[in-house]
C-alpha cells in the first residue's frame, strides 16, 4: 500500500477504535463559544452604531459625530474618566500587592491557612453586599465611628464625606476588599504549578529572607499564571457599576454609572450619548490594560536588576507582619460589614452613638419578606438555568477536548477570559439596544443567556483542572468491562467528580446571583432579582431594608456552597477514597 | 474452545517515529511478555489492543481473537480484560458494586448478588461486598481488581505493569494468582513489564522493544 494511504487507513482505524462518542459532542465547543462571545460581539456592534448616531429604534438613522460631541460637552467627563482610571489602577495594584505580600510572607504557615479559610467563602459574597457592608462600617454614622465615640466624644455623626467621597477612595477600598479573595485563590491555584517549595528551599539555603526570596524566585513564575485574572480585576474595577453606585461619588458619578443613568433616561437620544461613553469606557480599559502590560516590562526589568544586586532582604521583618495585617484587614472588613448588615436587618430603634440597636426583632424581615420571596424566586430561577446550561456546555467542551487529545491552548484561555476583560458597560448597553429592536428586552430567557456569558468563564476555570486531572485509566477499565460512552460518563466519571462538579455549580450560582448590570440592562428593569432590588435601595438609604436585602443576597450564594460541601460528604460518607 | 490473541503486523507510530512493531500469535493459556525500558511505547501497544489508543498515535495492523478481527471494534465489545499497575477500583462504588460493574448484565438481582458473593469467596474475601474499597489492603484490592476483570468474561488478558506497584512478597502471590486464573480460563495473556522476574514467572516467550524510536 502507498505509505500515505496506509497512514490514512491507520488513522481511520485509530479513530474507530477509540471510545466512540456521540457526534453531537463535536458541536458543543462551537456552541459554547457562540454563547460566550456572541453577546459580547453583538453588544459591541450595538454600541458602535448608536455612538455614531445610528439608532433605528429611535428613528435615528443618519451617521454623525453628534453623540461623541455631546459626550465631550458633558462637564463631568474629566472627573468621571479620572475616577475610572484611578479606581482601576489603584485597586488592582493594591489587591495584587496585598496578595503577593501575604503569600510571600506566610504561604504554608498556620496563620496563612487560617486566613485562607476566612477568605475562601468571602469570594462568593456578591459585590453589592460587600459594598453595603463596607458603607455601613465606615460611614460617619457607621459602626466604626459608633465604636470610636467613647474616645472621640462624638454624640452625632461627624460631618465628613467618607462614603461616596469625590476621589473614589472608599470605592477603591471596596474593590480591594472584594478582589483580594479572588486574586488570592487564583494565585494559590497557580502556585501548584510553580514548584514554589523547592524554589524557596534553594533561595533560603542561599540566605534569602522569606519575602525577598519569594519575590525573586516564585513571583515571576506565579505572575505569568495569574496575568489574566489580574487583567480581569483591572477591567472590572474600572467599569464596575453596583459598587460604584453604593460607594462611589454621585456628582459626577463614575463613567460607568453615568452610562447606566443615560441608558435609563426616558429621552431615547440619551442612549446615543451612552453609546459614545460606552465606547470611551472600552477604550479606557484597553488603554489601562496596555499601560499595565507596559508596566509589567518595567517591573520585570527593575526586578532583574534587583535580583542581580543580591540583597538578602533587610526589609523582610517589617514587610512580613504588614502582609498578614493587610490580608486580615481585607477579610475582616468584609466579615464585619456582613455582620453589620445582619444587625441592621434585625434592628429596631438605633440611635447614634449606640454600638448596638435598642432592640432586635424580625419586624424588618416580616415587612420585606414578600418582596424578598418574589425576588429570590426570580434570582434562583435565572441562576439555576444559567448554571445548568453552563455545566452542560463546559462538560461537553471538556469531554470533546479529552476525546480529541488537544489541551487548552493559550489562545483558548484568552477566549475564556474575554467576556471578563471587555468592560460590561462597553457591550451591555449595545446588547440592550439590540434586544430592544428585536422586541426581546425584558425577557427572562435573554437575562439567562447574558448571565451565561459571565458564568461560563468561571465554570471553565473551576472545572477544567479537576476534569483533566482525572485518571483516564478509570475510563479504560470501565470501557473494557463493557461500559458504553455514556456508561463511563454517568456511572464512573461524573460520580467520581461529584465534588468538583457541585462546587463549580455553587460558584456558577453565586456568579449569577451577583450579576447587577446584565440583569438591569437586559431585563429592562423588569426582571427583579435580589441584587437589582438591593442596589436600587442604595439611593433611598433605608438601612433596615438594605440590611434585609443584602443579607438575603448573601444567603442566596452561601446556601449553595453549604450544599456543595455537604452533598458529597453525605453521599460518599462511606467512601474514603473520594475525600482527598 | 479458547482462541489465540493474534497481533498481525502491528505498527504504532507517532509523528512518523516508530514506537512499536510486533507480529505475534499468543496461544490460549500462554503469556507473551513484552519487555523494554519505560517510555518505549509498551503501554501504547496495550491501548491499541484494548481499543483506547489516543488519536495522536497512528497505528496499522490487525488484532484478532481467533478468527474474529477486533481491530475496529469499540473497547466495550472486544472482550479484552486489562489490569494496570494500580488497582483502579472505582472509589465511589462498594467492593460488591465494583464486581457487579464487571459482571455481564442480565440475571435476577438475587442471582447476580449470589454470583458476586461466590466470586468474593473465590478470592478469599467472603462478606466483603459492602466494604469501601479504600479500606482494603493492597493485596485485597489487587484481588478484587482481578476478579472484576474476570467477571466480565474476557477472551484475552492484558497486563500493564500489573505487579509493579506491589511489594515483593505480595507481588509473587498476586502474580501466581493471575497466571493461575489465566491458565484455568485458557486466556491468552499479553504482559508488558520492565521487570525480568515477571517474565521468568510467566514462562512464555519474550519480545524486547529496545529498537523503538527508530525513524521510519
Amino acid at each position: 500500500m502507498h505509505p500515505l494511504a496506509q497512514r490514512i487507513v491507520a488513522f481511520g482505524a485509530a479513530r474507530v477504535s477509540g471510545l466512540s462518542a456521540p457526534s453531537a459532542l463535536g458541536l458543543i465547543p462551537a456552541l459554547t463559544l457562540l454563547a460566550m462571545l456572541g453577546p459580547v460581539g453583538a453588544g459591541v456592534l450595538g454600541t458602535v452604531l448608536p455612538a455614531f448616531g445610528y439608532l433605528p429604534a429611535a428613528g435615528l438613522s443618519t451617521l454623525s459625530f453628534d453623540p461623541i460631541i455631546a459626550l465631550f460637552d458633558w462637564p463631568g467627563l474629566t472627573a468621571a474618566v479620572r475616577l475610572s482610571a484611578t479606581t482601576g489602577l489603584v485597586a488592582t495594584s493594591l489587591s495584587l500587592g496585598i496578595v503577593t505580600l501575604t503569600l510571600a510572607g506566610w504561604h504554608g504557615t498556620r496563620p496563612f491557612r487560617m486566613l485562607e479559610r476566612l477568605l475562601s467563602p468571602l469570594l462568593s459574597v456578591p459585590h453589592a453586599a460587600t459594598a453595603f457592608g463596607l458603607a455601613f462600617l465606615v460611614a460617619p454614622s457607621g459602626w466604626l465611628s459608633r465604636l470610636a465615640s467613647p474616645l472621640t466624644g462624638w454624640d452625632r455623626p461627624p460631618d465628613l464625606l467618607i462614603v461616596q467621597d469625590r476621589w473614589g477612595l472608599t470605592l477603591t477600598a471596596g474593590m480591594v476588599a472584594k478582589e483580594v479573595p479572588f486574586l488570592l485563590l487564583m494565585t494559590l491555584s497557580a502556585l501548584g504549578q510553580a514548584d514554589a517549595p523547592r524554589r524557596m528551599r534553594v533561595a533560603q539555603a542561599l540566605g534569602y529572607g522569606r519575602i525577598t526570596g519569594w519575590l525573586k524566585t516564585v513571583f515571576p513564575a506565579v505572575y505569568a499564571q495569574i496575568r489574566l485574572p489580574v487583567y480581569v480585576v483591572l477591567a472590572y474595577s474600572m467599569s464596575v457599576v453596583d459598587v460604584a453606585i453604593i460607594l462611589g461619588p454621585s456628582t459626577p458619578p463614575s463613567l460607568s454609572v453615568q452610562i447606566v443613568q443615560w441608558m435609563s433616561d426616558p429621552d431615547l437620544s440619551r442612549r446615543l450619548t451612552a453609546a459614545a461613553a460606552a465606547l470611551l469606557q472600552g477604550a479606557l480599559v484597553f488603554a489601562a490594560l496596555a499601560l499595565w502590560r507596559a508596566m509589567e516590562f518595567v517591573v520585570a526589568r527593575l526586578g532583574c536588576l534587583w535580583v542581580e544586586r543580591g540583597n538578602r532582604g533587610v526589609a523582610d521583618p517589617v514587610l512580613r507582619p504588614l502582609g498578614l495585617v493587610l490580608g486580615l484587614l481585607s477579610a475582616l472588613a468584609i466579615l464585619a460589614g456582613l455582620l453589620g448588615l445582619a444587625v441592621w436587618s434585625f434592628a429596631g430603634f438605633w440611635a447614634f452613638p449606640d454600638a448596638m440597636p435598642q432592640e432586635l426583632s424580625f419586624r424588618n424581615w416580616n415587612r420585606y419578606l414578600p418582596g424578598i420571596l418574589t425576588a429570590s424566586g426570580t434570582t434562583a430561577l435565572i441562576a439555576i438555568l444559567a448554571t445548568g446550561l453552563a455545566l452542560v456546555l463546559v462538560l461537553g467542551c471538556l469531554e470533546s477536548e479529552y476525546r480529541s487529545g488537544r489541551g487548552l491552548t493559550q489562545r483558548g484561555l484568552w477566549l475564556i477570559y474575554l467576556p471578563l476583560l471587555v468592560p460590561q458597560t462597553a457591550f451591555l448597553p449595545g446588547l440592550q439596544t439590540l434586544l430592544l429592536s428585536l422586541g426581546a428586552d425584558k425577557a427572562l430567557w435573554a437575562v439567562v443567556l447574558v448571565h451565561l456569558v459571565f458564568v461560563l468563564p468561571y465554570v471553565f476555570l473551576s472545572l477544567g483542572d479537576p476534569w483533566r486531572a482525572w485518571d483516564r485509566r478509570n475510563g479504560t477499565v470501565a470501557a473494557v468491562l463493557g461500559a458504553s460512552f455514556w456508561g463511563v460518563m454517568w456511572r464512573v466519571r461524573l460520580p467520581m467528580l461529584l465534588r468538583p462538579i457541585v462546587t463549580t455549580a455553587a460558584v456558577a450560582f453565586a456568579v449569577s446571583v451577583g450579576q447587577y448590570l446584565p440583569t438591569l440592562l437586559v431585563g429592562g428593569g423588569r426582571v427583579q432579582t435580589l441584587t437589582t432590588e438591593a442596589v436600587a435601595l442604595a439611593s433611598g438609604g433605608d438601612r433596615r431594608a438594605i440590611g434585609v436585602y443584602a443579607v438575603a443576597q448573601t444567603l442566596a450564594v452561601l446556601l449553595p456552597f453549604i450544599l456543595a460541601l455537604s452533598l458529597p460528604a453525605i453521599i460518599w460518607r462511606n467512601r474514603r477514597g473520594l475525600h482527598g | 474452545m479458547a482462541d489465540a490473541l493474534i497481533l498481525q503486523n502491528v505498527r504504532i507510530t507517532r509523528n512518523e517515529a516508530l514506537l512499536v512493531a510486533i507480529n505475534h500469535s499468543i496461544a490460549a493459556g500462554e503469556v507473551l511478555t513484552v519487555m523494554g525500558p519505560s517510555g518505549v511505547g509498551k503501554s501504547t501497544l496495550l491501548s491499541y489492543v484494548a481499543g483506547t489508543l489516543a488519536p495522536d498515535f497512528e497505528a496499522s495492523g490487525m488484532v484478532c481473537l481467533g478468527a474474529t478481527d477486533i481491530t475496529a471494534l469499540p473497547p466495550a465489545r472486544r472482550g479484552i480484560g486489562i489490569l494496570f499497575q494500580d488497582d483502579l477500583l472505582f472509589p465511589h462504588l462498594s467492593v460488591g458494586s465494583n464486581l457487579a460493574f464487571g459482571l455481564g448484565s442480565g440475571g435476577t438481582r438475587a442471582d447476580r448478588r449470589r454470583r458476586i458473593d461466590d466470586a468474593l469467596c473465590e478470592i478469599g474475601l467472603k462478606g466483603y461486598a459492602n466494604r469501601d474499597p479504600a479500606t482494603l489492603s493492597g493485596g485485597q484490592k489487587a484481588r478484587v481488581a482481578l476478579m472484576r476483570m474476570l467477571l466480565s468474561q474476557p477472551r484475552a488478558l492484558l497486563l500493564d505493569e500489573a505487579f509493579s506497584g506491589l511489594d515483593a512478597s505480595l507481588r509473587h502471590h498476586i502474580r501466581t494468582l493471575v497466571f493461575d486464573w489465566a491458565r484455568r480460563m485458557a486466556l491468552p495473556v499479553l504482559m508488558v513489564t520492565h521487570d525480568l522476574e515477571d517474565a521468568e514467572a510467566a514462562g512464555g516467550p519474550v519480545e524486547r522493544l529496545a529498537t523503538a524510536n527508530l525513524s521510519v
